[in-house]
């Protein structure tokens, strides 16, 4: 799972849950790949993720790194901060761990580095 | 002609649990390549395929569009998502794998975001108790009409698609396209059929769905 699927999910779908974002990520194992860096693709990215939760996520797993906190102005020129973005995105994926519900807790295992977000029988 | 993506990697053991791509699966992929002229100028950056089994659909899309969009896909037989994620591999391409219901866990996230959507979804009529496993019968049972899974997913369409979003569904005859049309027309959607073929028994479309009535094919 990559950080950049990891800003797409929540917990919202279980019954209570208000807003179920983000999740927490407890990560057992991170592993780091080599992706194409494409800018115009990050630039467009960049408008549909949750910053807070990219830059909270990349901070539970030790790679926030010198990320700022608040999203830039022109980033589009800023080659190195996209580069950072992009690192972060594509190529820091979780293996094996745990993403946690912010309201409830539930555990939602990652193995072979996809989430399983489905509930039991007894959830639903 | 577009090359479908290398399966080589997977076995018959892998398909006594994922859904082995058949006449559906060669038929959305024929719909997605009539149509990439017109995918390929909506740039699309955000890419989710339900229901993804061997994962050959979205990595085709994947290899056609490379790296410049994000490819999720979503399935709820952990064999089948394992399978999307390898075959994804196989052809150097990154495919995003998620254990989930439909679009659960991506739906309040992905509102107004996704460009192309992607459902071929078990469609045959079968008796509504054998609806709901998550195992290799998830592939085909369908319920009354074929249609009890496809139903939980279209409310959400209108919601999901970006200004220029595009879904294709896979249908059979069975499934009574005229009232899906319906449904999606009451979100202001538009249908269009991309490609109809016989197999076997079925009688196989591929729709699309827009919010503009033209979205400016080519073919
Ligand atoms: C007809 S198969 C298509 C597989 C693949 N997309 C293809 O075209 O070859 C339907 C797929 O949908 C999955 N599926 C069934 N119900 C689902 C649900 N509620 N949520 C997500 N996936 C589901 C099945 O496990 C299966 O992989």
């Amino acid at each position: 799972m990559k950080l950049l699927t990891h800003n797409m999910l929540t917990s919202k779908f279980m019954k209570g849950v208000v807003k179920g974002y983000p999740l927490g990520i407890v990560a057992s194992e991170v592993k780091e790949v080599a992706v194409d860096y494409n800018p115009d693709f990050v630039c467009r990215m960049i408008p549909k993720l949750e910053w807070g939760s990219l830059c909270s996520a990349a901070d539970s797993i030790g790679k926030l790194g010198d990320l700022p906190k608040e999203l830039p102005e022109n980033i589009e020129s800023n080659q190195d901060f996209l580069k950072k973005v992009h690192h972060l995105l594509m190529e820091v994926e979780v293996i094996s761990g745990n993403l946690i519900c912010p309201e409830t807790g539930r555990k939602f295992p990652i193995n072979n580095g996809i989430p399983n977000m489905l509930l039991n029988e007894d959830e639903v | 002609m577009i090359p479908t993506p290398k399966l080589s990697h997977l076995t018959s053991e892998d398909y006594n649990d994922v859904y082995e791509p058949a006449e559906d699966t060669f038929l959305l992929m024929d719909a997605l390549e009539a149509d990439i002229e017109l995918i390929k100028k909506l740039r699309p950056s955000l890419c989710l395929e339900v229901g993804s089994g061997s994962g050959a659909v979205i990595t085709f899309l994947a290899n056609v569009l490379g790296n410049s969009a994000l490819y999720l896909c979503t399935d709820v037989n952990m064999r089948a998502a394992f399978t999307s994620l390898k075959t994804g591999l196989a052809n150097s391409v990154d495919v995003q794998p998620v254990l989930t219901d439909l679009v659960s866990c991506l739906e309040s996230r992905l509102q107004e975001k996704v460009d192309i959507l992607l459902f071929n979804p078990p469609y045959v009529v079968t008796p509504s108790d054998e609806v709901g496993g998550r195992g290799i019968e998830a592939s085909w049972a369908g319920g009354t009409n074929g249609r009890e899974v496809t139903d939980r997913l279209l409310p959400l369409i209108g919601k999901l698609l970006s200004r220029t979003g595009l879904f294709y569904l896979v249908i059979i005859k069975e499934n009574i396209q005229d009232e899906i049309e319906e449904e999606m027309r009451r979100q202001g959607l538009h249908m269009a059929v991309v490609l109809s073929r016989r197999s076997g028994p079925e009688q196989l479309r591929v729709l699309r769905f827009s919010r503009a009535s033209d979205p400016v094919p080519v073919h």
